[in-house]
């Protein structure tokens, strides 16, 4: 059956058509719908992972087992599991292990950009690559044919173009893996990697990747030759294949499905069939760099093509147009500059309990290191609160840091801020370094009892699994304790008074000590009831008594917006305008109400 | 309009809960049961923090990039004046506009920095001529019980450039996407809609 699917439902759809039983993950834009589709066949075990290190590791235990299995997660997500990736190389598989791995160009929703491509040579992983739905799910289908065949992981390669278009898929039927489960006889020299063992590997890795490039010569069927008019032959893959093709569909191409081991013979082949090569890549030069290495000459790639966010059939036609068809590239007609309109920068939502927090942060002055989450949305003014953010779990490890080198001067300027999921993913280990090397910092964990920014997954902390079922529940607190922290304090952000003393009082401490929310579950998470503790369903402005002072808008609520009007209030104070309340997106929460020193906020009808 | 020969180009633009992944995901449906290839490309993660959403819809006999070059739109369907004018440049000259008239304020605005562009209708009409639709959608559909369809009300008034594609199968394509419980509501938003180009 023909179906219109997203290219993170069709790796998916490939993984069960496969046989797959077990799936691992943690969420990442844009790979997070991977492992929620997945969740959805009754035939998967699947699981959110706390890290993308912890999901590599139990998809691969699973394929130790017998079982066909695989990891997802973004670029940033395989550097978490960098160290067993780099391994599993050296011991190979039993039952088929893929590793999805999500680029994101242009850095939609990502702290870096990164080309993930760089892995494949880098832990000798081979490598393929989709260019849209069908391909998602055929790719995905001969990695684990290509994993088991040759006893080694694969690296399935998308970006944000490719996992989140959505394009035609024909649908097949599921097959189950030939490999039997269950365990084999002990097998030391290939599954515990010490030195006398994994020297060996080391050697015998060479020689399957040797056979892997054959592989990818004669077999792989989605390296593909197209020639047209030979004058010139564009060597592309994945989604910039695709643009290309749109630009220029009368030259010829050299598609690769594969990125690594390259088709050596192909390539050789391309360059006799065609006059001249232009190899056309998003982000780095990967391509471009193996192939000058095999002494060929690229007439263009890099040297026009920008090697910085995303492509575009439009970057690709400016960038090209003038070597490929001699002719200069024409601009569409500008007829509005696009910087001359106001942006519209995502915001923490109406209700959220991160605005009071961060909002009683910046009133107390504090440096706050903060992390990965929708909490980073806090940088934006006007609350602009967060002075660092680097990658998952880094702000704990930072304020620490920060304090040992500026002793005692330090306290009562530092904090480091990070959500449950992401605590849970990697802040557990620097907050007992903290605490184990005698730091002070105040790590304040905001609980919103999901994994917010990528769309509501669950986590240890929930009570939830992928699927829904009640699971075991962390109890951040005798973590926290567990780790040695003795100073455990737990606020309602949505008292900001109480919460500014708090955090007042522990950062001022010369020992550890922590900071977990309560009270404060995610605007979107339903089952939580996030506005049943809200007293009124809305709140107003007294126009009466509204003096225009604009600190309401400090707080940068959705919700709340400046009205010109002059005027005044009810006791003759002179005003420029008023703030109002869009009774569409109040939810109650009283943030703005605290903040207000006329008492102008009121409740109101909705 | 449906060349079998050419890819038709469908940008739509909105903000994070307006619908505008929903109403792509129609085009999909209504145009794979016509019988075309159909790519479409959105950006999800931060929508529903009420950025801007924008999805590229592409159809034809073969359809190879999801993204839609500058310049080169046949249609722009959006649900906010603001979002229509930031892609007013990636219209074809010809191309055909249908905006929401609605205004949704961004931050900056809602802080008294920066003005709401007031002049956005005044600019597509002089560029696009009599190819600019301007739809008080929202209104339609807060009468008709839910604004939510404004969405949908914008879509009705969508069909109309595609005259060889039965009624039947906008319709069809809402009961397929959307829950039991509003197939007719916006089945009335369809058809209000529809009424209007």
């Amino acid at each position: 059956m023909k179906k219109v699917m997203q290219g993170n439902e069709a790796i998916a759809r490939g993984a069960w058509e496969a046989g797959v039983i077990i799936g691992c993950a943690y969420p990442g834009t844009p790979s997070s719908e991977i492992m929620a589709e997945i969740s959805g066949y009754d035939e998967i075990y699947t699981e959110w992972s706390p890290n993308e290190k912890i999901a590599v590791e139990v998809a691969h235990g699973a394929s130790l087992a017998g079982g066909r299995a695989i990891a997802c997660m973004k670029h940033v997500g395989l550097n978490v599991a960098a160290d067993p990736f780099m391994t599993i190389s050296y011991t190979g598989v039993k039952g088929g292990f893929v590793i999805v791995v999500a680029d994101d160009p242009g850095q939609h929703s990502s702290q870096n950009e990164q080309d993930s491509r760089n892995w494949t040579r880098f832990g000798k992983v081979p490598m393929i690559e989709p260019a849209d739905s069908q391909e998602c799910k055929d790719f995905t289908k001969i990695a684990f044919d290509i994993s088991e065949r040759f006893d080694t992981p694969v690296l399935l390669r998308t970006e944000t173009r490719v996992s989140h278009c959505d394009s035609v898929v024909e649908s097949g039927e599921r097959k189950e893996s030939a490999i039997p489960k269950g365990l084999d006889q002990k097998d030391t020299p290939k599954y515990v990697m010490v030195p006398m063992y994994s020297r060996p590997k080391r050697v015998a890795l060479e020689d399957k990747i040797a056979k892997l490039a054959a592989y990818a010569d004669t077999e792989f069927p989605y390296n593909v030759m197209e020639i047209n008019d030979p004058s010139i032959g564009f060597i592309s893959s994945g989604v910039s294949y695709l643009y290309t093709k749109d630009v220029f569909p009368q030259y010829s191409f050299l598609k690769l499905g594969m990125v690594w081991p390259l088709p050596k013979n192909m390539i050789a082949e391309f360059f006799k069939k065609v006059k001249k090569v232009i190899v056309v890549e998003e982000l780095d030069p990967f391509f471009e760099t193996e192939i000058r290495a095999m002494g060929y000459k690229v007439w263009h790639g890099k040297d026009l093509i920008p090697a910085m966010g995303e492509l575009s059939p439009g970057i690709i036609k400016q960038s090209l147009i003038k070597v490929v068809e001699g002719r200069k590239y024409k601009p569409p007609k500008i007829m509005i500059k696009p910087e001359n309109l106001p942006r519209r920068p995502p915001n923490l939502c109406a209700g959220c309990s991160h605005r009071p927090l961060f909002y009683a942060l910046k009133k107390l002055g504090l440096y706050v290191f903060g992390d990965i989450g929708c909490y980073a949305l806090a940088v934006a003014p006007p609350l602009a609160a967060m002075h660092a953010s680097t990658c998952m779990g880094a702000g704990i490890g930072g304020a620490y840091g920060a304090g040992k080198v500026l002793g005692k001067k330090g306290l009562g300027k530092i904090c480091a801020v990070l959500g449950d999921s992401t605590f849970l993913h990697s802040g557990i280990g620097p907050l007992m370094d903290t605490v184990y090397n005698k730091g002070y910092s105040t790590t304040i964990i905001l609980d919103n009892g999901i994994t917010a920014m990528t769309g509501q997954q669950e986590t240890p902390g929930t009570g939830y699994t992928i699927k829904g079922e009640p699971a075991a529940i962390v109890d951040y607190e005798q973590i926290v304790r567990a780790v040695g922290v003795k100073n455990v304090r737990k606020v309602d952000p949505y008292n900001i008074e109480e919460t500014m003393g708090v955090i007042r009082e522990e950062v001022n401490r010369d020992d550890a000590s922590a900071i977990i929310t309560v009270n404060s579950p995610c605007m979107l998470l339903r089952r939580a009831n996030p506005l049943g503790k809200f007293k009124h369903p809305v709140y107003t402005i007294d126009t009466d008594r509204c003096r225009g002072c604009k600190v309401c808008l400090e707080i940068n609520c959705p919700a709340v917006s400046w009205q010109k009007a002059e005027g005044q209030t009810k006791d003759g104070y002179k005003r420029k305008g008023t703030v109002f309340i869009n009774k569409d997106q109040c939810v109650g929460c009283e943030v703005c109400v605290q903040v207000c020193k006329f008492e102008a906020i009121v409740p109101g009808a909705k | 309009m449906t060349d079998n020969g050419k890819v038709t180009n469908i940008f739509l633009s909105g903000v994070g809960g307006q619908g505008t992944i929903l109403a792509s995901n129609i085009l999909a449906e209504v145009f794979l049961g016509a019988g075309y290839d159909v790519k479409k490309a959105e950006v999800h993660g931060m929508a529903q923090r009420g950025g801007d959403v924008t999805t590229h819809f592409r159809f034809g006999k073969k359809v190879y990039s999801p993204l839609i070059e500058y310049g080169e739109a046949d249609f722009l369907l959006s649900f906010e004046l603001l979002e229509a004018a930031r892609y007013i440049n990636w219209v074809k000259p010809e191309g055909k506009i249908i905006i929401n008239k609605q205004a949704i304020l961004p931050p900056a605005v809602s802080l008294g920095q920066v003005e709401y562009p007031g002049d956005i209708e005044k600019t597509f009409r002089k560029h696009f001529k009599d190819n600019v639709w301007i739809i008080n959608g929202q209104e339609i559909a807060r009468e008709l019980g839910n604004i939510q369809a404004a969405n949908v009300v914008l879509t009705g008034a969508f069909s109309n450039f595609f005259p060889e594609i039965k009624e039947e199968k906008w319709t069809d394509a809402i009961k397929v996407l959307l829950p039991t419980k509003l197939h007719e509501l916006n089945a009335k938003a369809f058809y209000e809609g529809r009424k209007i180009i």
